[in-house]
């Protein structure tokens, strides 16, 4: 595809170089876009992108989000982000940081929790030593992270030194408010956790408006030596919104690294969740559960790299489909030839509600080494006659039975959840959201 | 309160029922028995109103109700209760949440108003001595991992909180020992009211020695071919069920 092509592509049609920018952050933004430009966008004839087709997006004229005025006030917040008095807040609008929405509070000594922004000021030498050195994104696949690349401005910057745990939860909430219709957005984040230290973050992206826009965010986690990071995403973005997230992690030694994505929201959503298990005797837990009816399509990739021995790997993601919604799970799990004594297991069950619901599940298992423990299992099916009629006979008439049970099988993968306010609020959004 | 008139019903082609008439009056007793496969359980899964069955033919009438018009909900709401003979597992709703949402469903029917968490508590305190349970079931999952004699007296304490009109055990007693029949009985015995009725279904006359019928009925071939009083049960131990196979009588209580 030539540069001209690809230039036409309404998506990166708006972009011209930031002229504040330090140079390595140009020559990143130029490989970016040079990288979009040389493999363009993926079409389903992709491998990763088959059941997916995101010309939705690509073809859609969207113009990147203007900085808010400032107009989003504390209880139009509250009405969309799930944080109780107590945890550390970062409130984004149409992808700028909004100081006045955000509460940091008191945070262990040596913590660094800022906008992305202030970060590149502040923190240049450990932004620089990371930024863009996570995720992957020369590869068509990779073309929205490229994207992201190329046009990121703000985002969280998050940096933990060794040995600190940090206690309190740290939400960050990305909001699109009216003004962000017809707009796209590139927040970007930054994890640094220092070696034996701990943090819990959640990640929401969310509107106070709906309308037709994209997020198109990018995460990046480097996780130290003995280091745990618990990883909340929450996707509950307008009706008609776009929602492409990729979020990539690489492990140390010992360290952990556990992840729920909750996923309710958006008209076409991909979630990627990426993680290399780069050290001995360290692991990831991801978790997911998405909910969808209507019309709604969205796509869970999960790749888990096991680049060295004795880790472990334990993924369980649940969907519940309603309608003529469209759910795709991909779950790769790429064993190299020296992480022996892998010990892998990956579950994905399927509730469909409906006839016109269909799912795409796909366990893809690489393994090179020779001694390794990896099982992997799908199941797809529908609500078992055999609880309703007792739920029925107990005088739980159709309609309260169907929520119950489609509740019930929502609420084990939800139970692995440890902080008790999110697990609360997802429990009753779980439950609410079948009710006829 | 129930009457069936020649109630004939089929499971895919299979005829299971052949017509069965029956009348129970509030207050009594009846104990069905007889050998597998005579229809037993169909019978009680008729009355609850399970979808796998199709009445072909004949009537059930509930209190001046047309029962088999009625949805299995309704039929709770108006006081029918089944013990199931295998009580369903179900991972992911706590015993708690099941017993308080249809005791709720069953109060809206009748214009009650809903009880909270806290005050269902108080209600269960008393209702778990009915069947000597520990409340640390009401926080497992419905049945979920239950052994076979706790899923039964889980059974029983579903009636004892919903409190049925007419109350259907279905082989309640398969599989228990001596202790856990004790205490199933004497929760079944402890709900019995003059405005109640219970029906029994068994393949054994042991859990009759704890509750009492008033009128036994032997069902072979999908249809009563025998009725009598509490003796006819001490007979059917003594003799088996062979002597009756084959003689068909239509009869009623």
């Amino acid at each position: 595809m030539s540069t001209m092509d690809v230039r036409e592509t309404p998506l990166l049609r708006q972009w011209s170089e930031p002229a504040d920018s330090a140079g390595w952050l140009r020559a990143l933004r130029t490989r970016a876009v040079a990288s979009v430009e040389q493999h363009g966008f993926p079409t389903p004839r992709n491998e990763d992108w088959h059941f997916t087709n995101p010309a939705p997006i690509t073809e859609a004229s969207l113009e990147p989000m203007q900085p808010a005025a400032g107009a989003l006030t504390e209880a139009e917040v509250a009405r969309v982000a799930i944080s109780p008095a107590g945890w550390a807040r970062l409130v984004f609008v149409n992808g700028r940081h909004a100081p006045h929405l955000s509460h940091v509070g008191q945070l262990p000594d040596g913590v660094r929790l800022m906008s992305l922004a202030s970060a590149l000021l502040e923190e240049p030498t450990l932004v620089e030593q990371h930024l863009g050195r996570v995720a992957r994104f020369e590869e068509q696949a990779f073309a929205f992270t490229a994207l992201n690349t190329a046009f990121m401005q703000d985002g969280v910057f998050l940096s933990v030194p060794a040995n600190v745990t940090v206690e309190t939860p740290i939400h960050l909430v990305f909001i699109t408010d009216a003004r962000g219709n017809g707009g796209m957005a590139h927040p970007r984040n930054l994890f640094v956790i220092g070696q034996h230290a701990r943090a819990t973050v959640v990640e929401q992206y969310a509107t106070t408006a709906g309308g037709t826009y994209l997020t198109n965010t990018v995460t990046e986690a480097v996780i130290g030596d003995g280091a745990t990071l618990t990883h909340h995403k929450l996707q509950r973005e307008g009706r008609d919104a776009f929602h492409v997230g990729h979020i990539e992690s690489t492990l140390g030694r010992d360290a952990h690294y556990v992840s729920f994505a909750f996923a309710t929201g958006a008209a076409l959503a991909r979630s990627n969740i990426y993680t290399t298990l780069a050290g001995a005797g360290c692991g990831a837990t991801l978790n997911g559960l998405y909910m969808l009816d209507g019309t709604q399509v969205s796509d869970h990739q999960t790749r888990i790299e096991h680049a060295e021995p004795n880790c472990y790997s334990r993924e369980h993601y649940k969907g519940v489909l309603d309608d003529a919604s469209h759910g795709v799970f991909n779950g790769k799990v790429y064993v190299h030839a020296i992480a022996q004594k892998t010990d892998g297991k990956q579950t994905n069950n399927t509730l469909l509600l409906s006839p016109e619901a269909r799912i795409d599940t796909k366990p893809q298992l690489e393994i090179f080494a020779d001694d390794v423990k990896c099982t992997h299992g799908a199941t797809v099916g529908q609500l078992d006659d055999r609880m309703a009629f007792y739920l029925k006979s107990r005088g739980i008439g159709a309609a309260a039975a169907r929520q119950l049970l489609t509740y019930a099988f929502a609420a084990d993968v939800l139970e692995t959840i440890e902080l008790e306010p999110l697990r609360e609020a997802l429990e009753r959004e779980a439950l609410e959201r079948f009710v006829r | 309160m129930l009457t069936i008139s020649n109630l004939t019903a089929t499971v895919g082609d299979k005829q299971i029922l052949n017509g069965i008439s029956l009348t129970v009056r509030a207050g009594e007793v009846h104990a069905i028995m007889g050998p597998n496969g005579s229809g037993k359980s169909t019978l009680a899964q008729v009355i609850a109103g399970h979808p796998g069955y199709e009445v072909t033919g004949g009537s059930i009438t509930y209190d001046g109700k047309d029962l088999l018009e009625m949805e299995p909900e309704e039929r709770a709401h108006a006081g029918v209760f089944l013990a199931f003979q295998y009580p369903i597992e179900i991972p992911g709703v706590s015993n708690a949440y099941f017993l308080r949402t249809a005791y709720n469903e069953v109060r809206k029917s009748r214009g009650e108003p809903e009880v909270d968490p806290m005050d269902f508590l108080d209600v269960m305190a008393e209702k778990l001595k009915v069947v000597e349970m520990d409340e640390a079931m009401l926080q497992r999952s419905v049945n979920t991992g239950f052994s076979g004699g706790e899923k039964k007296r889980n059974e029983i304490l579903q009636m004892a909180v919903l409190e049925p009109k007419l109350a259907i055990l279905d082989e309640t007693d398969s599989g228990l020992d001596i202790d856990a029949l004790r205490i199933v009985a004497d929760g079944v015995n402890k709900l019995r009211r003059p405005d109640r009725a219970t029906i029994v279904v068994t393949h054994y006359q042991r859990l009759l020695n704890y509750i009492v019928p008033d009128f036994v009925h032997v069902l072979a071939g999908g249809r009563i071919v025998k009725s009598g009083g509490k003796e006819l049960a001490l007979e059917l131990e003594a003799k088996g069920y062979d002597w009756l196979v084959g003689e068909p009588t239509g009869a009623t209580a």
